[in-house]
C-alpha cells in the first residue's frame, strides 16, 4: 500500500497544483466549479482510455507514439493557457475591479471557462493515464483491494491536499495584485510544459538536444526531490535542461509576455476612446 | 513562406537523416521480476547513445531516470527505444516507476 500511495501521490500532486492554479486564475467566475469538476471528469474518462490504447498510442510515429502524443498533450496545453493569459490580461483589471464592486460574482471570465477545462482535463488525462497503467500491474500482480483501494485513498487525498494548501494560500495574494501574479504563474507553468514537450521529443531523437545539459544543479535541487517536483511544475524547473528545453521554456514566456503587452495596450487604447454602449444609443438622437 | 506542420516534421526529419547514418550505439536492459538485468550499463562519455528496454513482465513499468531526465512506459511484452546523452562521464540512477522498490539500476559512462 505505501509504494501505491506514494506513485499516485506524485502523479496527483502534478495535476493537482496545476488544477489549483487554474483555480485561482478563475477566481469569481460563477459557474467555476462546475467546469473544474468536469474538467477532472472527462481528464479521469480520458485516462482511462489512453491507458487502454497505450499499446496502440505506444506503436505510432514508429514507435514513438508515446513520446509524441505526450508532447502533443502538453503543447496543447500550453496553447490553451497562452490563450487564457493574453486573453486576461485585457480584461483582469475590470474583472479584479467587478469582483470587489459586486462580490465575485463576474460574467466577464465566464468565456474562458472553456479552455481551462480543457487545460484541467489534459492535466488529469496525462497523470491519471500513468496512474491508471500502474494500477492496472498492481491489480495483475495481486496487492488486493483493501491495499489498492488504501494506497489510491492516501495518494489522491494527499495530492488534493497540498492543491488546496497551494490554492488557499494563493487567496491570501491581495485583490489588485492578484490577477497579475495568477497570470504570471500560468505563464511559467506553461513554459515548463512546453520545456517538458521538448524533453519528450528528444528522448525519442524527433528534436535535437542543442546540449544534453546545459548546466547541472543536481546537487543544490534534484529533480528527484519533492521541492523538485513540486517547482518542476510551478515554474518548470529542470536540475539539467537540454538546451531546445531551455529555447522552448523562454520561447513560452516571450511569446506570452508579448502577447499580454499587446493587449494591455488594445485595451489603453479602447478605455481611452468613447465606450462603446454611449456611441450606440447616442446615436439614434442625431 | 509558410512553415506548416508537415513541413516541419519533415525539416526534423531531415535533421535526424545525418544523426541517424552516424547511428548512436544501441545498449540493452530487460526488465524481469521487477528487476534490470543489467542492473549496470556501462556506456561512453560524450556520445549520443540509444537503450532499447524490453519488459518481460506480465505488467506495465516506467523506465525512468531524474539523473538524465527520461520518462517512458514499457508495456508488458514490448520494448521502447529511449535516446540518451552525449553525457559527462560519471554514475547516473535510473529506475522503475512502478517498482521503485526492487528496479534500480546505474548508468556507468566512462
Amino acid at each position: 500500500m505505501p509504494g501505491v500511495a506514494l506513485l499516485v501521490f506524485r502523479e496527483v500532486l502534478e495535476a493537482a497544483l496545476i488544477i489549483s492554479i487554474v483555480c485561482a486564475a478563475t477566481r469569481g467566475v460563477p459557474r467555476r466549479g462546475i467546469f473544474v469538476a468536469a474538467g477532472i471528469g472527462l481528464g479521469v474518462v480520458g485516462a482511462l482510455l489512453v491507458a487502454v490504447g497505450a499499446g496502440f498510442i505506444a506503436n505510432l510515429a514508429g514507435g514513438a507514439g508515446q513520446d509524441v502524443f505526450n508532447a502533443a498533450v502538453l503543447l496543447s496545453a500550453v496553447l490553451m493557457i497562452g490563450w487564457h493569459v493574453v486573453w486576461m490580461s485585457a480584461h483582469g483589471r475590470e474583472m479584479a475591479l467587478e469582483m470587489q464592486a459586486v462580490g465575485g460574482a463576474v460574467k466577464a471570465g465566464s468565456r474562458s471557462l472553456a479552455v481551462l477545462l480543457t487545460v484541467v482535463s489534459l492535466a488529469v488525462l496525462r497523470e491519471g493515464s500513468e496512474v491508471v497503467l500502474f494500477l492496472f500491474g498492481m491489480a495483475a500482480g495481486g496487492i488486493g483491494a483493501a491495499g489498492l483501494v488504501g494506497g489510491i485513498a492516501l495518494g489522491v487525498g494527499g495530492g488534493a491536499l497540498v492543491g488546496f494548501a497551494l490554492y488557499f494560500g494563493l487567496l491570501r495574494i491581495p485583490l489588485q495584485h492578484f490577477f497579475s501574479v495568477t497570470n504570471a504563474m500560468l505563464i511559467l507553468l506553461a513554459a515548463g510544459l512546453a520545456s517538458a514537450a521538448a524533453g519528450f521529443l528528444v528522448q525519442s531523437d524527433l528534436l535535437p538536444a542543442w546540449g544534453t545539459q546545459v548546466w547541472d544543479t543536481s546537487h543544490i535541487l534534484s529533480d528527484g526531490s519533492v521541492l523538485g517536483r513540486t517547482l518542476g511544475i510551478l515554474i518548470g524547473y529542470k536540475a539539467a535542461p537540454a538546451g531546445i528545453q531551455i529555447a522552448f521554456y523562454l520561447a513560452t514566456v516571450a511569446m506570452f509576455t508579448a502577447g499580454v503587452l499587446w493587449q494591455r495596450r488594445r485595451a489603453s487604447v479602447r478605455a481611452a476612446a468613447p465606450p462603446f454602449q454611449q456611441t450606440t444609443i447616442a446615436r439614434p438622437q442625431h | 513562406m509558410k512553415l506548416s506542420l508537415p513541413m516541419a516534421a519533415m525539416t526534423a526529419l531531415a535533421c535526424a537523416g545525418p544523426a541517424a547514418a552516424a547511428d548512436p550505439p544501441e545498449f540493452a536492459l530487460v526488465i524481469k521480476n521487477h528487476q534490470y538485468q543489467p542492473t549496470e550499463l556501462h556506456v561512453p562519455a560524450d556520445t549520443k547513445f540509444k537503450v532499447r528496454v524490453t519488459n518481460e513482465d506480465a505488467t506495465p513499468e516506467e523506465f525512468e531516470s531524474t539523473d538524465f531526465n527520461r520518462e517512458s512506459v514499457v508495456l508488458p511484452n514490448h520494448s521502447i527505444v529511449v535516446f540518451i546523452g552525449p553525457l559527462h562521464a560519471g554514475t547516473y540512477g535510473f529506475f522503475g516507476d512502478f517498482h521503485r522498490d526492487t528496479a534500480q539500476g546505474r548508468l556507468v559512462v566512462e
